[in-house]
């Protein structure tokens, strides 16, 4: 048994004994916790990865005369000033308004590099701050306080992530490539911090970390905090940032981002946590999901270990699909090397959290009117083949009394479709077959949609049904515009 | 092919480009020019059967050339997060042991996916 003063006694001392998490693994499988306990005093524990839920606080003092903001924009990306005066908070993901690939998280980045970012605002007018309007050009050095604070970091394990759908799916979880192309997937696994102290014996709030090279705090759980699906909140001084450890990126067809480097110290207390710090890969479990599905629960594909998913090669249907992590692990591995010779050198000393993090929450959905969806609204489709003449469709649509006749091949496989104004076209046009009037680029749902999204779909096309089809693009039924309103009662 | 046409500070005042595009009689198509005062990088393209005669007559009037071989590059804005290892058709990307993601130039095939794809935005074709 030691205790985190004795430990700190040491790293003033320099006889301190670290190790990172990587390297932890094998002492302990070669010493057993008990030894593995005395020998080391802290592991290192790092993951470097895209985090969303990032941003930083900033003062940019008075100006003269004072303005108190109502809208601010730094280089076009617009902050939250819903603060004090010259407050605002700057979220990573926030898109530029006038550039493209470029947000919050860019201009975060560009403080860091130590660039000048143009600041431009609008104000209220008030008695005591008059101005109305400024633009300046501002760095790091020049504001008084640049805090970033994180609302949800350091996720202990994420769903990884595939696509059974016949599109390319571009997601916060990196493209997704179609028929089930690609698997993503995020998180470092055994090196990640929470991943090494699952119980939250040492990790909790007061906790000193590395956040980007700069020394950071806990400061509680962090939003969706659901164990083993930990977050944690974290903040730390933007400007004792390291450019190295933190990067600005873009996911197309999403949104900005930023990579953080984060690392915590493990306090080798007792040969319990020890123990816990020699997790492995393959006993962390997570699941794949498939985004092709729309929905909040998408369904599961597969259990899956990080050690599979490390691998670069998981199986989906009995056939081999090819994984990319979206976390570094070399960055990683770097935070782990630097917060140790850190602690080595004396420069980071560990801290007692002065709380734990909550062990078990639940993670609620958004509480939303109930949900609806295409299944409910959906009728039989009456369906025709391409080579039926047009007279035939025309009876089919009288006799069965519809205006809409999405075109199937033999295995029910959806090719296009024919509406009652296709048929009068072809009158007039002399053409004798549905292959030449049918539509074949053909604006679909599934059946387990909310039918608000048929509904956009209905709009912005300005159709008046959707075929309603499966995965393999077989037909299920059809969703009028017409039986929408008179369920909906509109 | 392309040519990387590297001008120092006495060439790059001199109409080079179209000295050596009337003697061959070739047309020399510019693909991007960055010229300064003191020196200047210009990328042509020319057709393949005429590319040693061109060079030779490039080289003679002071100008350095290189080949430039459109496989993918990358700059050091990489993170080494792998998330075009699985994006590219042709496997150029691997994490290599210290988990870094190597390129394998060769087998690339030109398809710029995983330039679409990368999130900061390190991948691109040297022109
Ligand atoms: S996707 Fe971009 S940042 Fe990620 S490893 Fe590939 S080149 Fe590097
Ligand atoms: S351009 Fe295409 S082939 Fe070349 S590296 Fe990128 S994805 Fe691979």
């Amino acid at each position: 048994m030691k205790t985190i003063e004795q430990i700190n006694e040491k790293i003033r001392e320099g006889s301190v004994c670290v190790v990172t998490a990587k390297e932890m693994k094998d002492i302990v499988s070669e010493l057993g916790p008990e030894k593995a306990a005395k020998e080391v005093d802290v592991v290192t524990t790092g993951t470097f990865g895209a985090m969303c839920s990032t941003g930083v606080f900033i003062n940019f003092g008075h100006s003269d005369p004072p303005i108190k903001f109502r809208r601010a924009w730094l280089n076009d990306v617009e902050v939250y000033t819903g603060l004090a005066a010259v407050d605002a908070f700057l979220g990573a993901t926030k898109p530029s308004e006038t550039r493209e690939n470029y947000g919050g998280a860019h201009v975060i980045e560009e403080l860091v590099f130590g660039r000048e970012v143009e600041l431009r605002a609008i104000g209220f007018g008030t008695d005591c701050y008059p101005r109305k309007e400024i633009e300046t050009a501002v760095s790091l050095e020049d504001v008084n306080q640049a805090v970033m604070v994180n609302p949800r970091n350091a996720y202990q394990r994420y769903r990884a992530a595939t696509n059974s759908s016949d599109k390319v799916l571009r997601t916060y979880m990196g493209t997704l490539l179609p028929n089930y192309g690609n698997v993503t997937f995020a998180g470092t696994g055994e090196i990640s911090p929470l991943n090494n102290d699952p119980e939250f014996r040492t990790i909790g709030v007061g906790t000193r970390i590395f956040l980007c090279g700069a020394k950071g705090y806990i400061i509680g759980e962090g939003t969706q905090h659901s164990p083993p699906f930990g977050t944690l909140m974290v903040k730390g001084n933007l400007k004792d940032m390291k450019a190295e450890f933190l990067k600005a990126c873009y996911f197309p067809g999403y949104a900005p981002s930023i990579f953080l480097g984060i690392g915590i110290p493990i306090p080798i207390l007792d040969a319990e946590i020890a123990k816990s710090t020699a997790i492995r890969d393959w006993e962390i479990k997570t699941t794949i999901i498939d985004f092709g599905v729309p929905r909040r629960d998408r369904p599961v594909v597969r259990e899956v270990t990080y050690a599979e998913l490390k691998s670069g090669k998981v199986e989906i249907n009995r056939e081999e699909v090819r994984v990319s992590p979206l976390s570094s692990f070399y960055m990683a591995e770097k935070v782990m090397k630097e917060l140790k010779r850190m602690i080595e050198k004396g420069e980071f000393l560990l801290s007692l959290p002065v709380e734990r993090l909550k062990g078990k929450e639940l993670f609620k959905p958004m509480k939303q009117k109930e949900i609806r969806i295409v299944r409910e609204f959906m009728t039989k489709a009456i369906t025709i083949r391409e080579d039926s003449r047009i007279e035939d469709a025309a009876m089919l649509m009288i006799n069965k009394n519809v205006n809409h006749l999405p075109v199937v091949d033999d295995e029910g496989i959806l090719k296009g479709i024919v509406t009652s104004w296709d048929i009068a076209k072809a009158v007039t046009k002399g053409a004798k077959t549905v292959k030449e009037v049918m539509t074949r680029e053909v604006i679909t749902v599934f059946p387990e949609e909310p039918i608000a999204i048929a509904i956009s779909k209905l709009e912005k096309y300005d159709i008046s049904a959707l075929p309603v089809i499966d995965s393999k693009k077989r037909v299920l039924g059809i969703v009028t515009s017409e039986t929408i309103s008179k369920m909906l009662g509109v | 092919m392309l040519l990387q046409l590297l001008f120092d500070s006495k060439t790059v005042r001199e109409p080079i480009i179209s000295r050596v595009a009337i003697k061959t009689g070739v047309p020399i198509n510019i693909l991007r020019a960055d010229v300064g005062a003191r020196k200047g990088e210009i990328i042509v393209e020319i057709p393949d059967e005429k590319s040693k005669e061109i060079e030779r007559l490039f080289n003679e009037m002071g100008v350095e050339v290189h080949e430039v071989t459109r496989t993918i590059a990358r700059n050091d804005n990489c993170v080494h997060c792998g998330l075009c290892v699985s994006i590219c058709p042709t496997e150029v990307f691997r994490l290599n042991e210290e988990m870094k993601v190597e390129i394998r130039t060769e087998k690339c095939i030109h398809c710029s996916a995983c330039i679409k794809v990368c999130p900061t935005m390190a991948l691109y074709f040297p022109i």
